[in-house]
């Protein structure tokens, strides 16, 4: 329940922002329904809005999405499905649901199956229709900044990467980046200063 | 077809492999310790830089305005453990504010 609520919250916000990044109320829609990832869809409108090529928006918002087939490896040999029916296990592999299964470990496998398909499908259906909200709501603003919703957007994208701040090296990592992506926004084409800080991130990891 | 249905279509497709290709590849490709790693920290460095690059500025210019204000209410609103809805209605609200009335 409350993870329903929360996804209610952040697809509200989607639907609104992606709305005031210039995004139709149909393609905020497709989004959610389609692509099914939020941080990846905040990413993408998120470049395009900041003026971002179509190219640069889709690898942002494809690195961020690299995750989920980390989580489908996880989730495959538990779920053990085939055709159709793990197309649409593909596209309910989340956070959400990968981390609800994850959390039934100890009561085993049919538990986790079955907390990996509620999950699923049921923040599938709550992210779809408060985007269609958020989106239908920005359509009827007008002038966004009135309202808060220039703010309201990377709020959004603080809310979601604040829980990832384990450490200090985590905190280091985000500020550094974050200082990067501004020093870089008058001097590269937009979009680029902030792909260029998945490549801070792998050169980093690679050499911890 | 606009650059917005370019990225809508080609964002979904994208998101769709990922997913599938983790369903569908031998577990040992992507298990390995670096490549946790790695995806653990490139959201971190993507999402800051959005946040940063999203409140500070327009079109490739650098710039101070409401949304800092904004900002600043989210990042109290986190310091005290606030839920994500508060978080971006207190961003929202206090950038209005400041908008609408100065």
């Amino acid at each position: 329940m409350s993870v329903s609520i929360t996804v209610g919250a952040y697809g509200v916000a989607f639907g609104a922002a992606a709305v005031a990044n210039g995004f139709t109320v149909l393609q905020s829609c497709l989004l959610s329904l389609l692509t099914f990832s939020g941080a990846s869809q905040f990413a993408v409108i998120g470049v395009i809005g900041a003026g971002g090529s179509a190219l640069s928006g889709i690898a942002t918002a494809s690195l961020l999405g690299v995750r989920n087939a980390l989580y489908g490896v996880i989730m495959a040999p538990r779920l053990q499905v085939k055709g159709l029916k793990r197309v649409i296990a593909a596209q309910v592999t989340i956070d959400e649901s990968t981390g609800v299964a994850l959390g039934q470990e100890p009561r085993g496998v049919d538990a986790m199956r079955k907390g990996f398909w509620y999950t699923g499908i049921g923040v599938f259906v709550f992210w779809n229709l408060f985007t269609l909200a958020g989106a239908l709501g920005a359509q009827a603003m007008g002038d966004i900044r009135a309202f808060g919703l220039d703010s309201a957007v990377p709020a959004a994208f603080l809310g979601l990467v604040w829980p990832r701040l384990t450490g200090n090296f985590e905190r280091v990592l985000a500020v550094g980046c974050a200082i990067f992506a501004i020093a870089m926004t008058p001097v590269l084409p937009a979009g680029l200063p902030i792909i260029a800080t998945a490549f801070i991130a792998i050169a980093v990891g690679l050499k911890r | 077809m606009t650059i917005f249905w370019i990225a809508t279509i080609g964002t979904s497709l994208m998101a769709f492999l990922l997913k599938y290709s983790g369903h569908s590849v031998p577990e040992r490709w992507l298990t390995h310790p670096k490549i946790q790693k790695i995806n653990a920290l490139i959201p971190i460095a993507l999402l800051s830089a959005l946040v940063a690059v999203q409140s500070f500025s327009e079109k490739s210019q650098l710039m101070i305005d409401q949304r800092l204000v904004g900002i600043c209410a989210a990042i109290t609103a986190l310091l005290l453990k606030a839920p994500f809805p508060v978080v971006v209605l207190s961003a929202a609200v206090s950038s209005a504010a400041v908008y609408n009335w100065f």
